[in-house]
């Protein structure tokens, strides 16, 4: 090949590169053998505790998948195919695209929905933009009960320009503690100084919660603003749509559709628009034509709205999506059928029902006595503390809900838990029972005039 | 042979004035430039538009065009055919492909404009 | 092998039947949603198909088989790096530690990933030059937003308001204009010099101290070391303005270049491109960002940290007041990044610097016996891929780029990337990455060989290509008149169901 190239060396092909700016190779390991590597990658793999009994949720969710999904996955014409820019030779992509868009079409009930998004936090983050472009308003509303991850990121991608980003409180007492404020969300809409672009509020909210979504949506277009739902993939099997209560973008986690956990990724952006907003829905679309045969084909299209045509134009910069979990999604729901998809959102709000029973009983009531699904939060005394000895004694009792919200003291002791329809009786006894003694230990220990945290409680990652 | 009726800018848009109403489009230069149209943005009724301002976009397969104003003043009417036929544009640019129409604010500003000859010249140079 | 396939079959929806399907998750109790207020419930729906799982496998096995992909055959497309995808990296996602780690798990019992990602970020600092690395943009544009509103939270802590545009090569990849505009900057862009490299005089004019940063792509999106990336970088530094380096194409300069000691601030990399993680179809991939000093205090939240005791935790909320914030929701795509680590470890130091030496080599050869064949506008050495043009052809045949690209699929090959850099007449853009067996490269040769023949010769061919493919040239047009990106049975809006 040197010779091909006329040149004495390879080296000689790296003259460009300014002497004083050359490196001089890597300081990284020495290059291992497949063996090696797998052990290796084992050893890591097994330092993780995954066979804990889990209850917790808040954004990612333990589901069965069925074993056909990464069958399928697995099959090398999908996953190291590239983006579909030449459709004659990558229908099997562009088709299963347009499938997945349907999908979460009938899902959402929305018009239309991207090729995908990175996750449920950009997704939402880019809902939001969308609303300002349409509506040339400037400012959001976003729910407090809306998950932690997304405000922040949508803080994160608001600071890029003059957008303003307000938060709507949730109700303190009643019965209604917890969800969105209707009456603020009222009052912040009437500003006639500052109108909204967008009100953005999730049903489940991050706290379990079934929100006044049909409110929500009145009081949004009576203000001109739009109205952006969050909403939960498998929910969607027995909860009404964003369309059904009147949402015009409807954004989400698409991991509960048959994606791995993965420590918080690859994840899916659901981000779907009703069709008057299409042009300004960021992503790929993949569309139904012919081809000169007049035979039905996909294509990727309205692709003058992406960066490689608008560039400093675009209405987002998004150009490698995460078009293999839309697939992971579309195979779980074609495999698992409208009726699976329909028992597994049962099935999780039945043993959650078992699952609050349990808890209260244990000495765990409910924080909040609004309507949820699946997923609620209880008060625990000392949360933190409890939460780290059941770890120890192998339940994984949701989430510590002060870890997330530091400064909200209604949050101060209490977890996040939730079950699926993998969650098991036996699971729930035992956390239960876990709970129940830790509670008495600590209330013992707290009578007896010792604080609890003055025995061994050290958070510095005692081994389990 | 670009009509001689028209004046043109270099941005290739066109506009015929009659009265004080200026009719704008773009020239079978840059619909041929573009390829098939697919979508056509304008302005609203009503807005003010200065000339050489970007009004609008027009959108084809593979590409996409800011839109310019040949004139300044307020926007009267829009072509409300091109939303479901953006191929009038493609099929007669300065005819039933027109884009929009706007109230001249300073008839003065055509002196600005590329007379046919000129624009002529841009295109064959081009 | 031509890419000639099946041919398309029915969607999901028109192969359901009502009935077909289920049993894969136990079924409720009757009154399993009873608590729920009714307004809350679905009142119909959803109607999503109906297949029994030997139909959901058929389906998607014949769509698979009518995809082009790495694992069928070469795929020279400039700018993606579509080098192959090692196994061991799809076994070691899967492995159960590593997939069903909930994001939220306690640090204590995450201690395998956590380490993971922290040796992969030193990993990758050292390669990139740079001081830190975070983990968590989803992709290369999203690591490009990140890097830039890094930029951003920098001029502001220091007070300076007035830096409100990022300079960009007119040869960049669209996400660079696209992720100044969303980060609030506006670009100006910088023509290219006539030896491919960036106007130098023009950069030295644009700069000044309304620049924010400049965003170079090196080696270039032509396939060219910036020779001259010394002085750039050190006009960019004089203006007070950082340096941002576009890190799609480090597949080239592994182990020969760094670009945080050669002075650049920030960088991304695409770890779906130089770090073999599969595309996906589109995705996902992941896009970390590398830092010097400079940015450090910004790095996106939370960052993974190592204790004195050799654990590994991650930063608490509110713990680094200066950082930007999150840009997505938990760490990062691990199960991506797990991938890009064991290619890492099982290439260590000198195989890294192998694959940029073998991909360098490779692009260098097909550009050596590619230059009688189609134009080459640059002749010096080029990096991992290099450009090429079809402008002569089209004077003299009247066959376009677009015509060599879609008759190559019917000699077997995915063509190159067409049309990019827009700085170059009917450019293909050419990158065989370090993967492919020397054979491959000369069919290749050959495959183009023969069809700028049939341009001359019998044009007909190229603009009727292709022929073998399971469909032929699609009507884009009337897709983007009138989108039809959905299924729709009731009004039944569809083209012809296939049989």
């Amino acid at each position: 090949m040197l010779e091909t190239i006329g040149v004495a060396s390879v080296d000689d092909l790296f003259g460009d590169i300014p002497a004083p700016l050359r490196a001089s190779g890597l300081n990284l390991p020495p290059p291992e053998s497949e063996a090696e590597l797998a052990d290796r990658l084992c050893d890591l793999a097994e330092r993780n505790r995954v066979d804990l009994a889990g209850f917790l949720g808040a954004g990612a969710y333990r589901h069965y998948v069925p074993a056909v999904v990464d069958q399928l996955l697995l099959r090398g014409e999908f996953y190291t195919a590239y983006t579909p820019y030449q459709p004659e030779i990558s229908q099997g992509t562009l088709q299963t695209i347009y499938e997945y868009q349907s999908l979460l079409g009938e899902l959402t009930g929305m018009d239309v929905v991207s090729a995908s998004h990175y996750d449920g936090a950009t997704a939402t983050a880019e809902g939001a933009l969308m609303a300002c472009r349409a509506t040339r308003r400037e400012r959001v509303l976003v729910s407090h009960a809306v998950h932690p991850h997304y405000r922040e990121t949508m803080r994160t991608y608001f600071s890029g320009g003059e957008l303003a980003l307000d938060e709507i409180p949730l109700v303190a007492d009643g019965r209604g503690a917890g969800t969105t404020d209707m009456a603020a969300l009222e009052r912040m809409l009437a500003d006639p100084d500052r109108p909204v672009a967008g009100v953005v509020v999730a049903n489940p909210s991050f706290l379990g919660l079934l929100e006044p979504m049909a409110e929500v949506s009145r009081l949004a277009h009576v203000a001109g603003a739009l109205f952006v739902a969050v909403a939960e993939p498998v929910s969607l099997a027995v909860l009404a749509s964003p369309a059904a209560y009147g949402a015009d973008i409807a954004v989400g986690e698409g991991q509960p559709l048959g994606i791995p956990l993965s420590y918080g990724g690859p994840y899916l952006g659901i981000l779907g628009c009703r069709e008057p907003l299409v042009r300004q829905i960021p992503g790929r679309l993949v569309g139904m034509t012919t081809d000169v045969d007049g035979r039905r084909a996909f294509v990727m299209t309205l692709r003058a709205r992406e960066q490689d045509i608008r560039r400093e134009k675009a209405a987002s910069n998004i150009c490698t999506n995460q078009a293999l979990c839309a697939l992971a999604a579309s195979i779980y729901l074609a495999a698992i059928g409208p009726h699976g998809l329909r028992d597994a959102a049962a099935m999780g709000a039945a043993r959650a029902t078992e699952l609050e029973t349990a808890l209260a009983a244990a000495g765990a009531p409910r924080l909040h006595s609004a309507p949820y699904l699946n997923e609620f939060a209880v008060r625990v005394p000392d949360a933190a503390e409890i939460h780290r000895r059941l770890l120890h004694r192998g339940v994984l009792a949701g989430l510590v809900l002060a870890d997330v919200e530091p400064g909200d003291a209604s949050l101060a002791d209490a977890l996040l838990v939730c079950a699926t329809e993998v969650t098991t009786s036996r699971e729930i006894e035992m956390f239960a029972t876990a709970l129940r003694e830790e509670i008495e230990r600590g209330r013992q220990l707290a009578l007896s005039g010792i604080a609890s945290g003055a025995f061994g409680a050290d958070d510095a990652g005692a081994a389990i | 042979m670009a009509p001689q009726d028209l004046r043109y800018t270099k941005d290739h848009e066109w506009v015929r004035v009659d009265g004080d109403v200026a009719t704008i489009g773009i020239t079978d230069y840059a619909a041929h430039q573009l390829g098939d149209i697919v979508f056509v943005e304008l302005p609203d009724l009503g807005r003010a538009v200065t000339q050489f301002g970007a009004i609008g976009v027009v959108e084809s397969v593979k590409a996409v065009s800011d839109l310019f104003a040949p004139i300044g003043g307020e926007v009267v009417e829009t072509n409300g055919e091109l939303a479901a036929k953006p191929e009038l544009v493609n099929g007669d640019p300065l005819g039933d492909g027109w884009m929009l129409r706007v109230r001249v604010a300073d008839i003065g500003q055509l002196d600005a404009l590329l007379d046919a000859a000129a624009y002529e010249e841009l295109t064959k140079e081009a | 092998m031509s890419a000639a396939g099946n041919r398309l079959g029915p969607t999901l929806f028109e192969r359901s039947r009502h009935g077909r399907g289920g049993d894969k998750v136990p079924h409720p109790p009757k009154d399993a949603l009873a608590r729920i207020p009714a307004e809350h419930l679905r009142t119909e729906g959803p109607n999503l198909p109906e297949l029994a799982e030997p139909e959901v496998t058929r389906h998607y096995v014949n769509l698979s088989q009518l995809n082009y992909a790495v694992d069928t055959g070469f795929y020279p497309l400039g700018s993606c790096t579509m080098k192959f995808n090692p196994k061991i990296n799809e076994w070691a996602a899967r492995l159960p530690g590593f997939a069903s780690l909930h994001p939220f798990a306690p640090d204590e019992i995450a201690q395998g990933t956590l380490q993971l990602l922290w040796e992969l970020e030193q990993a990758l600092a050292e390669i990139g030059g740079m001081r830190a690395v975070t983990l968590q943009p989803a992709a290369g544009a999203q690591g490009e937003l990140t890097g830039i509103l890094m930029v951003r939270a920098y001029h502001r802590s220091r007070g300076d308001l007035a830096r409100t545009e990022v300079l960009v090569p007119d040869s960049a990849h669209g996400t660079n204009p696209a992720t100044a505009s969303m980060a609030g900057f506006k670009t100006v862009s910088i023509p290219s010099a006539p030896d491919g490299g960036v106007d130098v005089a023009a950069f030295r004019a644009a700069l000044g101290p309304q620049t924010a940063a400049v965003m170079i792509t090196n080696p270039s999106t032509l396939g060219l070391f910036e020779s001259r990336i010394g002085e750039l970088l050190e006009a960019v530094h004089e203006a007070g303005a950082l340096a941002y380096m576009d890190g799609a194409n480090l597949n080239a300069i592994m182990g020969r270049f760094k670009p945080g000691e050669a002075g650049f601030d920030v960088m991304h990399i695409n770890v779906h491109k130089t770090f073999s993680t599969p595309h996906g179809g589109g995705g996902p991939g992941a896009g970390p960002v590398g830092v010097g000093d400079r940015l450090l205090p910004f790095l996106p939240s939370p960052r993974v940290l190592r204790e004195t005791d050799g654990s590994f935790r991650l930063e608490r909320p509110g713990e680094r007041p200066t950082s930007i914030g999150r840009v997505r929701s938990f760490v990062g795509n691990a199960g991506v990044l797990v991938r890009a680590y064991a290619y890492i470890r099982a290439h260590g130091a000198a195989g890294l610097c192998e694959v940029s030496d073998d991909a360098v080599l490779a692009a260098n050869y097909l550009k050596s016996r590619l230059a009688g064949v189609l134009d080459v506008p640059f002749s010096r050495p080029c990096m991992h891929e290099f450009v090429a043009s079809g402008a002569t052809l089209k004077r003299e045949t009247g066959c376009q780029t677009l015509d060599v690209a879609k008759r190559l699929i019917d000699y077997g090959f995915h063509p190159p990337t067409i049309y990019f850099p827009l700085t170059v007449e009917e450019a293909l853009l050419v990158e065989p990455t370090e993967t492919e067996a020397l054979e491959t490269l000369d069919l290749f040769v050959e495959a183009l060989e023969r069809i700028v023949g049939e341009a001359h010769d019998d044009p007909e061919l190229l603009h009727a290509a292709p022929t073998s493919s399971p469909v032929r040239r699609l009507d884009e047009t009337t897709a983007a008149r009138q989108p039809n990106l959905r299924w729709r049975g009731m009004t039944g809006s569809q083209t012809p169901c296939p049989d």
